[in-house]
């Protein structure tokens, strides 16, 4: 008979394919981090081309973030608090990004607002040029970035229950006062956990980008296209990049931790 | 129900990671194929696709038994995977630099000989709605124009004929490799690209040409060599052999590509 683990209550075997499990995507960052040339890493990563790739990265994800936690909050809402026809298809379709290959996204990003896109000569009549800008770049992220928060944040509705909300609502609280008393404070937890997994989606970003934006320092390259792109002329900037986008995403999940933490 | 959503979300990220950028990994190829056959592994530029497809099955019509794999990739890539142990018997480049560091790491036998050469050319979307008509026209910030980043072998050639010309072009998008440049293109997207003369006639109808004088002085020379860890250097031989010959010669100029 399997004999549970000191204190778990796991039988001992689990214990082996976990550790193997957190080997295996450890030791990939570990042999990476092997392959820095240390003596050269700050040169390489504070070159003119790394910051702008750097800076841009952390702002559009940024912007990313705030634009999935306007959209995505809602989203969350009618669909863990209604019910209606065809309520799982539209589930099913808003989740689509998480397993569709983000290349894929951005030949659907450009055929909608591309120039000769479904909206392209609306927004083309309106002034509005999204090809090969900033804005792309943003539109290609909240594409892949957006389910993260949607998943997220219903779990925690679907697990919070609108229990407190019904009491709320009897003692008089209207709506829109219900949501930001109640439902939002007890979904936070959710919130923040949901806006993290989006912002770090979002930095690491890739296929849609290079589909739908294009590629030019400072305005659409960001730090996944920089390393892709240095990997072809120089393999060292490109290991120290990689390292950065690392500790960039071991931070940003650290800080949610923390939160997380700090609220339980 | 919230810790399995979130499970579900977290596995996803990561698998969502791993599936961006990266390309194929082809030395599973070498192994396909029955026990009595021999393959002969050729790495070869993107650029080299259709040709080297035609030439290989000529090569297999001339030679019993044998397979020829092709690895199709920007030629950094892969001289990347040949230093990291990627078996292959032939490789052949797009440009002298990435030769240079295959010999460089004593991966070639012998001296890499070039076999043909390809110069840039102006591309636009089919029917020129820009009207663009020569380099100069580049330069005008409303005419959207995409070229490879320097970085890369097409993106150093238009450097080049920057420099020769003095024609500052203002790229809306420095794009990783000529596939993406033409994609840029085709769709509409961009009202004009730098891209190969071959590049151009491969794209068919959704594209057109434009011939510019400038580009005469800078031609891209395709380096070709056998590898010293092959373990068919006759056969490695006699596929460069074909490649050099008449029959591999005209493969290449019917697709536009220049003599060396």
């Amino acid at each position: 008979m399997p004999r549970p683990a000191s204190g778990s209550g796991l039988p001992g075997w689990v214990f082996v394919p976990a550790a193997a499990g957190a080997l295996f995507v450890v030791l990939p960052l570990v042999a990476m981090a092997t392959r820095v040339d240390w003596s050269q890493f700050v040169t390489l990563v504070t070159s003119d081309s790394s910051r702008a790739a750097l800076g841009l990265s952390l702002r559009t994800s940024l912007a990313t973030t705030v634009l999935c936690v306007v959209l995505g909050v809602p989203m969350a809402m009618v669909l863990a608090r209604t019910s209606f026809r065809g309520q799982g298809v539209l589930r099913s379709l808003v989740l689509l990004p998480l397993v569709l290959p983000p290349v894929v996204g951005g030949i659907a990003l450009l055929y909608t607002f591309g120039r000769h896109g479904l909206l392209g000569h609306s927004l083309d009549v309106l002034g509005v040029q999204i090809a090969f800008s900033t804005t792309a770049v943003v539109m290609a992220q909240t594409f892949v970035a957006l389910p993260f928060l949607v998943l997220s944040l219903e779990g925690s509705l679907r697990t919070a229950g609108s229990r407190y909300e019904q009491v709320a609502s009897t003692l008089g609280a209207r709506p829109t006062t219900v949501l930001r008393r109640v439902t939002l404070p007890l979904v936070l937890p959710g919130l923040v956990s949901g806006a993290v997994l989006s912002f770090a989606r979002a930095l690491g970003e890739f296929g849609a980008t290079l589909t739908f934006a294009g590629s030019l320092e400072g305005v659409t390259r960001t730090l996944p296209l920089e390393i892709y792109l240095q990997r072809e002329s120089d393999a060292d900037a490109a290991v120290a990049l990689s390292l950065v986008l690392v500790i960039v995403a071991v931070v940003v999940i650290g800080l949610a931790r923390v939160r997380r933490g700090g609220l339980a | 129900m919230r810790k399995r959503l979130a499970a579900i979300a977290a596995v996803a990220l990561i698998a969502s990671l791993a599936a961006c950028g990266g390309s194929d990994d082809p030395s599973d190829d070498a192994s396909a194929g029955s026990p009595d056959e021999t393959t002969l592994t050729v790495y070869a530029a993107a650029s080299l696709k259709s040709t080297f497809t035609e030439l290989g099955k000529d090569f297999e019509a001339d030679h019993d038994g044998v397979k020829v794999t092709f690895n199709f990739a920007g030629s950094s890539d892969l001289v990347s995977q040949l230093q990291s142990g990627a078996p292959a018997d032939v490789f052949a480049s797009a440009d002298q630099n990435n030769m240079d560091k295959a010999i460089a790491d004593k991966l070639v036998e012998g001296a890499p000989v070039f076999f043909a050469s390809n110069t840039l050319q102006i591309v636009v979307p089919a029917g020129n709605p820009a009207g663009v008509r020569n380099l100069g026209d580049l330069a005008d910030p409303e005419v959207k124009t995409v070229v490879c980043a320097p970085e890369v072998p097409c993106g150093a050639a238009a450097v080049k004929v920057e420099d020769a010309s003095g024609v500052d072009i203002q790229a809306v998008s420095e794009e990783q490799s000529v596939t993406d440049v033409l994609n840029k293109v085709v769709t509409g997207e961009a009202d004009a690209g730098l891209v190969y003369v071959t590049d151009v006639l491969a794209a068919g109808d959704k594209v057109e040409g434009i011939y510019f004088p400038e580009s005469d002085g800078v031609v891209n020379s395709y380096p070709i060599a056998p590898l010293a860890d092959s373990k068919e250097a006759d056969l490695a031989a006699q596929f460069v052999e074909l490649v050099l010959g008449d029959v591999g010669q005209k493969v290449l100029t019917d697709a536009r590509f220049a003599r060396p």
